[in-house]
């Protein structure tokens, strides 16, 4: 039985059609590949050559200097201080600013992305000129900031917390007000309704914030320059001793402590990606 | 008894406006009305999660217009059982009794006493993520009679379940309240549930109580 002529016409049409759609569905995935694939290329390149510039001769004679021992010392406590601290204060931020309304919320929001917006030398300087006014120096008089170990937690702090509070903003935006509504019913108060189902609930985006601030702060460098100097074995992180290796012509060291902050950072993020996936620090607030 | 009397509540642009309504104690009422005519509004301003405007919530002669959610006794059910993602299902039967301060032995027997009465003995350990829409309003509805509530609000708890889920959960509510006692307000938008379920019907219609038939 032949087939109708019409029947034929229009099935080539369907074929043709799926034909440009299959044809054009992979020209959009190569340029998006191309587009994609030339940043990544690039991240990992200098990745590539950071470690052909390098040699594990460096990497030990680096580790056995007791400046960068110092350094690296300094870096990990001051770290994990700023991101108690960031957590201390970005998770009542967080909280309040996704449940609460109040005149003069989106100034608020704003003023909290500053840290985030601003040049880092800026916020070096700021903090410096803060702790020259007669409230700073007053404090100074008892507890010694400016050019001393808690003037590294503080420059860290300053700009670490500043992504820790958008983190933990998102993460509340996204926990439904019901659940707390329905505790309120059970029996709780606001308080107990907070610490036995909002913070276990938000506890992903909590370690976010937490791996997150830990990473800003191991980066930061401009305000620790600015307002803690970079002396060696007293205020020197490891993103300074880069900077300190680097002015005196020490590449090799330079590139070697380069290398254990990649390591770090790596080891970070991959925690970010493992653990907090399912947080919503990827998410549009 | 439910009774609210002449309640105004704002939420937004919307206002619900001189709204009575009165619930007889035991008895189990079923409040339809179109989406957004103010049901879920009302709801919770019995349950104390709205500010009242004016007027007031009487439950059982106390006045509670002002009282917080903890000190009504009212268990709420919200329409997607909202429940809580870190705890399995045996600590939400909990939750409340621990609030409370129960002891032990007097927990574990009530929940025991909770699962027997909606079929959740085998999830017991089991967490909201693994539940199907029937499971989670069970553990929803458990939860909110855990500490033996003298009243019930419940909010369109059967509109995302099939038949058989929905016919299954009835037949749990009616045994509930049969053993319980409590005092039931039931949203819904489904006639034959609430033919099904109701004592008393109530209707909310352009922010008002337009018609209450009572079927028994």
């Amino acid at each position: 039985m032949s087939r109708d002529p019409m029947e034929t016409v229009a099935g080539a049409s369907i074929e043709s059609t799926a034909r440009r759609s299959r044809q054009s569905d992979t020209r959009f995935y190569v340029c998006l590949g191309i587009l994609g694939g030339s940043y990544l290329l690039l991240l990992v390149a200098t990745l590539v050559a950071d470690l052909f510039y390098t040699s594990p001769g460096h990497l030990w004679r680096a580790l056995q200097s007791s400046e960068i021992r110092y350094a690296i010392r300094l870096s990990l406590i001051s770290c994990t201080l700023t991101t108690l601290l960031s957590l201390w204060v970005a998770v009542p931020i967080g909280y309040l600013m996704a449940r609460v309304r109040f005149p003069g919320q989106r100034l608020v929001d704003a003023i909290f992305d500053i840290p985030i917006v601003l040049p880092p030398l800026v916020i070096g300087l700021s903090l410096l000129i803060l702790f020259q006014t007669a409230p700073g120096q007053a404090l100074q008089r008892v507890f010694p900031v400016t050019y001393a170990i808690p003037s590294v937690v503080l420059a860290q702090f300053m700009v670490a917390c500043a992504f820790a509070v958008r983190t933990m903003r998102a993460t509340f935006d996204q926990i439904s007000p019901r659940h707390e509504q329905v505790a309120l019913t059970l029996g709780c108060t606001r308080s107990q309704a907070f610490w036995m189902v909002v913070l276990p609930e938000a506890r992903r985006g909590v370690l976010t914030a937490a791996t997150l601030a830990w990473a800003r702060a191991l980066g930061e460098f401009g305000p620790i320059l600015v307002f803690s100097g970079a002396t060696r074995l007293r205020t020197e992180v490891l993103s300074t001793t880069v900077f300190l290796e680097l002015s005196v012509g020490n590449l090799e060291a330079a590139v070697a402590v380069s290398l254990l902050m990649v390591a770090a950072a790596v080891v970070v993020l991959l925690l970010i990606r493992t653990k907090g996936s399912e947080s919503s620090f990827n998410r549009p607030v | 008894m439910i009774s609210v009397e002449q309640l105004c509540v704002q939420v937004g642009g919307f206002a619900l406006r001189d709204i009575s309504i009165s619930v007889p104690t035991g008895s189990y009422a079923v409040l339809m009305g179109r989406t957004g005519s103010g049901k879920t509004t009302l709801l919770e301003a019995i349950c104390g999660l709205r500010r009242v405007l004016s007027g007031r919530v009487v439950l059982n002669g106390i006045d509670v217009t002002t009282l917080p959610p903890a000190a009504r006794d009212v268990g709420f059910v919200p329409q997607d059982g909202a429940l809580f993602q870190h705890l399995t299902v045996r600590r939400h039967l909990e939750f409340a009794l621990e609030v409370r301060r129960w002891s032990r032995d007097r927990m574990a027997r009530r929940v025991e006493e909770l699962a027997g009465w909606l079929g959740l003995g085998p999830l017991m350990d089991r967490l909201p993520q693994g539940l199907s829409g029937g499971e989670t309003q069970r553990v929803a509805l458990g939860r909110a009679l855990s500490f033996q509530p003298r009243f019930l609000c419940l909010d369109e708890p059967l509109s995302a379940l099939d038949d058989a889920s929905r016919a299954e959960i009835c037949a749990v509510l009616e045994t509930v309240c049969e053993h319980s006692g409590v005092t039931v307000l039931h949203i819904t938008h489904n006639l034959a549930e609430a033919d099904r379920l109701a004592d008393n019907l109530l209707t909310l219609k352009n922010g008002h109580i337009e018609s209450i038939d009572s079927q028994t």
